[in-house]
């Protein structure tokens, strides 16, 4: 009995690796492997850390070891090497995966309030608590020194 | 009047705790989707995935009829079951073209004798690379493309026998 349990767990902990399912084929060219260049290199890795994977989505391209991101390297330091701009890369991705496959936040109308908004409620913050500090400074005589 | 106004940061905060729950409650799994519907394919040139098929190419996707393109692979598991629901649809008349990702001539011959093919044209992609440019996150996936060539629907996941008929309403959209 306890030996069925045994199996049945060993069972549930290989499964997962048989059910995510890889290619037989090696990673990409360019999926582990630098670019001749250090400055491309150093562009491309830089906008590898803030591009989205998009089947381990917690993770960057730079940070996954997915296939499908190994790909998505291999694309980038190709397009770097071929001398795209990585704003022009990133460009590309959005254009087909959306903003959300950034993780460089850009300015949009959806996002615009959550830049905004702070600081509205900053001011008016401020525009409140003025109120009282004037208050307080026409009020305050000697004695008052040291009371909360 | 007053009274009631001093609740307000309060309430305030407990919406912000509620989203804030919430979020942690049901963090985001998420379908994602190409942003690409509703615009041209990219343009693409794809060599045969195996022997006695043909390749596939941009053009071969803008013929005048809406077609079925199906992102597989000879390595995806929902490809086995997505594979008779395939064959239905090309029984009812849906041209079904094909890019098999990270995949090797032999295996994708393999998957197509037992599970039979569906499709008139296969491209073999064996970088991801076309799937990027789609827009594609997975295999399978599967998009309507219009007789131009325009992308109008796209199927994430495996079309399975009870979503025939809306595939079969979005090639009729298509039309």
């Amino acid at each position: 009995m306890m030996r069925h349990w045994l199996a049945l767990i060993l069972m549930a902990m290989l499964l997962p690796g048989v059910v995510q399912a890889d290619s037989n084929l090696p990673p990409a060219a360019l999926a582990n492997t630098q670019l001749p260049d250090a400055k491309q290199e150093a562009e491309a890795k830089a906008l590898m850390e803030t591009l989205r994977c998009v089947v381990c989505q917690g993770q960057s391209i730079a940070d996954s070891n997915a296939e499908m991101a190994g790909d998505m390297r291999a694309l980038v330091r190709g397009k770097v090497a071929a001398g795209e701009k990585p704003d022009a890369i990133r460009a590309w991705f959005i254009e087909r995966y959306g903003p959300w496959v950034s993780y460089k936040p850009e300015m949009s109308a959806i996002a615009a309030p959550v830049w905004i908004v702070p600081l509205v409620v900053f001011f008016i913050g401020l525009w409140l608590v003025r109120g009282r500090f004037r208050q307080r400074s026409s009020n305050a005589r000697p004695s008052d020194k040291g009371e909360a | 009047m007053k009274k009631l106004a001093i609740w307000a940061p309060f309430v305030l905060f407990l919406i912000f705790v509620g989203v804030v729950a919430r979020g942690l409650i049901q963090p985001g799994g998420r379908v994602v989707r190409s942003a690409l519907v509703g615009k041209p394919l990219p343009v693409f040139t794809l060599p045969a995935a195996t022997k006695g098929v043909r390749g596939l190419n941009t053009a071969d996707l803008a013929m005048g009829q809406p077609r079925l393109l199906n992102i597989f692979a000879s390595w995806c598991i929902p490809c086995i079951a997505e594979a008779p629901v395939l064959l239905e649809l090309k029984a009812k008349g849906v041209a079904i073209d094909a890019i098999a990702i990270r995949d090797t001539p032999q295996d994708v011959a393999r998957f197509l004798a037992r599970n039979g093919n569906p499709y008139q044209r296969i491209g073999s992609d064996v970088t991801s690379a076309v799937q990027l440019a789609l827009g594609s996150s997975g295999v399978p996936e599967s998009y309507v493309v219009d007789g131009k060539g325009v992308i109008r629907y796209q199927h994430v996941g495996d079309i399975r026998s009870e979503d025939v008929p809306m595939i079969l309403d979005q090639m009729e959209v298509a039309r």
